[in-house]
């Protein structure tokens, strides 16, 4: 590890500018790893005509963790520690998209009460990570307002992480074969709490910037791109979803019962920022009503599978049961041995497609896993939204593709 | 397996020389490298999988030949299906050619495999690091690769490795 | 009744030179936006609503060091990453401050790896080491009240 910058020369990349750049007419600038608007450490190296983007490179690496090696290095149970810390604004669905993939490899099957309560605190990580997103972005557009007001939204959110698991972001709540342990008596009261104020206050966000003059005026045709890009470029989510095509894995590939459950899918047809916006607001209605209809819903049972191979036995048992002793010992101990395989499973995120590609040579620590991250196609999409608007603009589309560098870099 | 699943793996055993499995509902076609664009194009246009999702690859350390599995998946948007591809990659030359004309979106993926895998995609546009420093040597999800871990610093221990740790000055 | 009552009621104060100087830097600290990862939406909680940490003087986030004096290092620093962190901090004034936020600042954290680096003090000198993953909000505040008092106890010659 040197602490001297290691670059590459504007001569190794002259492939990706125009020809322009290399006799000075367009300049190039670089908007580093470290400045205000940025989500995260996302280097962009712009070439500039005067103050129109031609083009524009994105350099990532900048919070590379090596998490999937250290997966390898460390049990099933130990490695799921380490996924909350990936996409780190809905790291509920880390957890679930890790657990989702080691059950359809064992065969575990979830319960329908941990079914139901990872469809609610999947929902509720969504409306927080939205809200993040509308505050940061709106940030960026110099709307500080929304920024105080969705932190304020967000606090009462992780009050019921913290209720359920002791802590506010990273849960590492939802396990292979169903949840930790269950939920407590006030879950249901502090939840129902919540989702009776969400709605006004999202009529708040709305009231300020819908109809805005200046956001509309800032948003409204900025950033364009068009279905066959999107699936091209293998872009999901929001975005792809504001480009009018209606895909989205609840519906398309349903995970946890979500079948069950009576939601629509909200799209716009125009492309642009202001588009996005509409999709991720009507989105954060839609989780409302799920959130309601699966507490409306929420059976009584088991939260987690009796396979006791995989699933380690509640505490109590351990002092009645010599067979309950057993599997806590070498579950500890030694971990559980999965059949040989590979196996891919995903998860909607508010960016996109979150899936893990997990390999097992059946021992107790993962062979191979891959998270297949949304981000990092919608950072490869930059460029071609960017081409002709103006620096201002680059900083509005950042803003509103709402990636997360640590999904990008893992 | 569904019949419309069956028909592709039929189409591409045909052309590409595939072998076809089934494992928990999925499908897995291993093709040989040199067919892989090939395969993709069957998929993307007489098949309609128009996504590819996962492009990555797994590294079966001891082996020489077929050390490296380049896996695909693809996905259909329209049909709801996912399909996967495997191509094995020999430790020397690690070459395997890129699906970039036919799914733009292989590009940051390939440079991520070779980045952390070492495996050269022929004809890419634009290999280069993009996760470790251009001028880092190796490949780091390698299994021969070291995982970097260092000796944790408790107190029974703190002088001994404090004097191996750098310290930042002002 | 001493002179300071009767100094007090016609508007002087007196006090020392450093307690001054000390008692103006901690009230008007500006941080240095650096947040990486985890810890930054953390950091961006304490300086919402909830948790203000405006009180403390620290309103305004600077994204230019050459125009800050603290710099609360928040998340994983990389490979890739390092460098560039100890650039920043070369480039910000005297006096300056650094607080190492969460585990991985501190210590590397869950990562033990070869791509994150085992604490930011191997190339920065930290002062407050705060930690949790992420630490809470408040654990952030007494972090950097703790600060403060360091702050205050300084001596002149520190900053020559």
């Amino acid at each position: 590890m040197t602490t001297e910058i290691q670059e590459f020369t504007l001569d190794e990349l002259k492939h990706l500018f125009s020809p322009a750049a290399l006799t000075g007419e367009t300049m190039v600038l670089n908007m580093g790893p470290q400045h205000p608007s940025t989500h995260g450490v996302l280097r962009l190296i712009v070439e500039l005509d005067g103050e129109k983007v031609v083009n524009c490179v994105p350099d990532i690496g900048f919070l590379h963790t090596g998490i999937e090696k250290n997966m390898e290095a460390k049990t099933y149970q130990k490695a799921e520690v380490m996924t909350d810390r990936m996409d780190y604004l809905y790291t509920i669905g880390n957890n679930l998209v890790y657990s989702l993939a080691i059950e359809k490899l064992t065969g575990l099957q979830s319960p329908p009460r941990s079914d139901a309560i990872r469809v609610i605190l999947s929902e509720l990580s969504r409306i927080q990570s939205h809200l993040i997103w509308i505050g940061t972005s709106s940030l960026d557009l110099a709307a500080m307002s929304t920024f105080l007001y969705a932190m304020r939204e967000r606090e009462m959110i992780l009050d019921i992480f913290e209720l359920v698991s002791g802590q506010r972001m990273m849960t590492t709540y939802i396990r292979p074969g169903g949840l930790w342990r269950d939920v407590p008596a006030e879950f249901e009261s502090a939840v129902r709490n919540v989702i009776d104020i969400l709605p006004r206050r999202f009529d708040e966000y709305e009231a300020l910037l819908t109809n805005n003059l200046l956001f509309k005026d800032r948003t409204v045709g900025i950033g364009k791109i068009d279905t066959p890009t999107c699936l091209a470029w293998n872009v999901t989510g929001p975005t792809l979803r504001a480009t009018g095509l209606a895909h989205d894995q609840r519906k398309d590939n349903p995970y946890s019962g979500y079948e069950q459950y009576d939601f629509e899918i909200p799209t716009q047809t125009a492309g642009d920022i202001y588009a996005r916006y509409l999709v991720r607001v009507a989105e954060m209605r839609e989780s409302v009503k799920i959130i309601r209809q699966a507490l409306d819903r929420l059976p009584y049972g088991p939260v987690s599978d009796n396979n006791r191979k995989y699933v380690p036995p509640p505490r109590s048992e351990i002092g009645v049961s010599m067979e309950a002793l057993i599997h806590h010992f070498k579950l500890w101990t030694e971990g559980f041995t999965p059949p040989v395989g590979a196996v891919y499973s995903a998860v909607e995120s508010p960016r996109g497609e979150l899936g893990v590609y997990l390999e097992s040579d059946s021992g107790p620590k993962p062979f191979r896993v891959h998270y297949r991250t949304p981000s990092v196609p919608l950072l490869q999409a930059l460029p071609l939204m960017a081409k002709g608007h103006f620096v201002a603009d680059l900083v509005g589309i950042i803003g509103s593709i709402d990636i997360v560098l640590g999904d990008a870099d893992r | 397996m569904e019949e419309y699943l069956q028909s592709a793996v039929n189409e591409l055993a045909q052309r590409c020389g595939g072998q076809g499995s089934e494992f928990r509902g999925e499908v897995t076609v291993m093709v040989p490298a040199a067919k892989i664009i090939e395969a993709c194009r069957i998929l993307r246009d007489d098949f309609a999988f128009d996504m590819l999702p996962v492009l990555t690859a797994v590294d079966y350390y001891p082996r020489k030949d077929g050390r490296f599995h380049v896996v695909y998946v693809l996905y259909s948007t329209r049909l709801r299906y996912y399909f996967n591809l495997r191509a094995a990659v020999d430790e020397s030359p690690a070459e395997i050619d890129t699906v970039e004309g036919v799914f733009p979106s292989a590009n940051w993926r390939e440079r991520e495999v070779w980045d952390l895998f070492g495996i050269k995609f022929k004809g890419h546009s634009d290999l280069r690091r993009i996760m470790m420093p251009p001028n880092w040597q190796g490949h780091p999800l390698r299994k021969d690769y070291p995982l970097g871990y260092e000796e944790v610093q408790y107190t029974f221990n703190y002088e001994e490795i404090d004097v191996k740790k750098p310290h930042g000055e002002r | 009744m001493g002179i300071e009552q009767k100094a007090g009621n016609m508007g002087f104060v007196t006090t020392t030179l450093e307690d001054a100087i000390n008692w103006s830097r901690t009230n008007s600290m500006w941080p240095m936006l650096f947040g990486l990862a985890c810890c930054a939406i953390e950091m961006m909680g304490a300086q919402a609503p909830s948790y203000d940490m405006s009180r403390f003087g620290m309103e305004l986030m600077r994204a230019s060091p050459r125009q800050s004096d603290l710099m609360i290092v928040a998340g994983r620093v990389s490979q890739k990453m390092a460098p560039v962190l100890r650039n920043l901090y070369d480039m910000m004034p005297d006096p300056k401050w650094v607080i190492a936020m969460g585990d991985c600042a501190s210590c590397g954290g869950v990562f033990n790896n070869y791509a994150v680096l085992q604490g930011v003090d191997e190339i920065v000198p930290v002062d407050v080491y705060v930690s949790g993953c992420p630490p809470r909000p408040e654990n952030l505040i007494h972090g950097i009240m703790m600060l403060h008092e360091k702050v205050k106890s300084e001596k002149l010659t520190t900053w020559k």
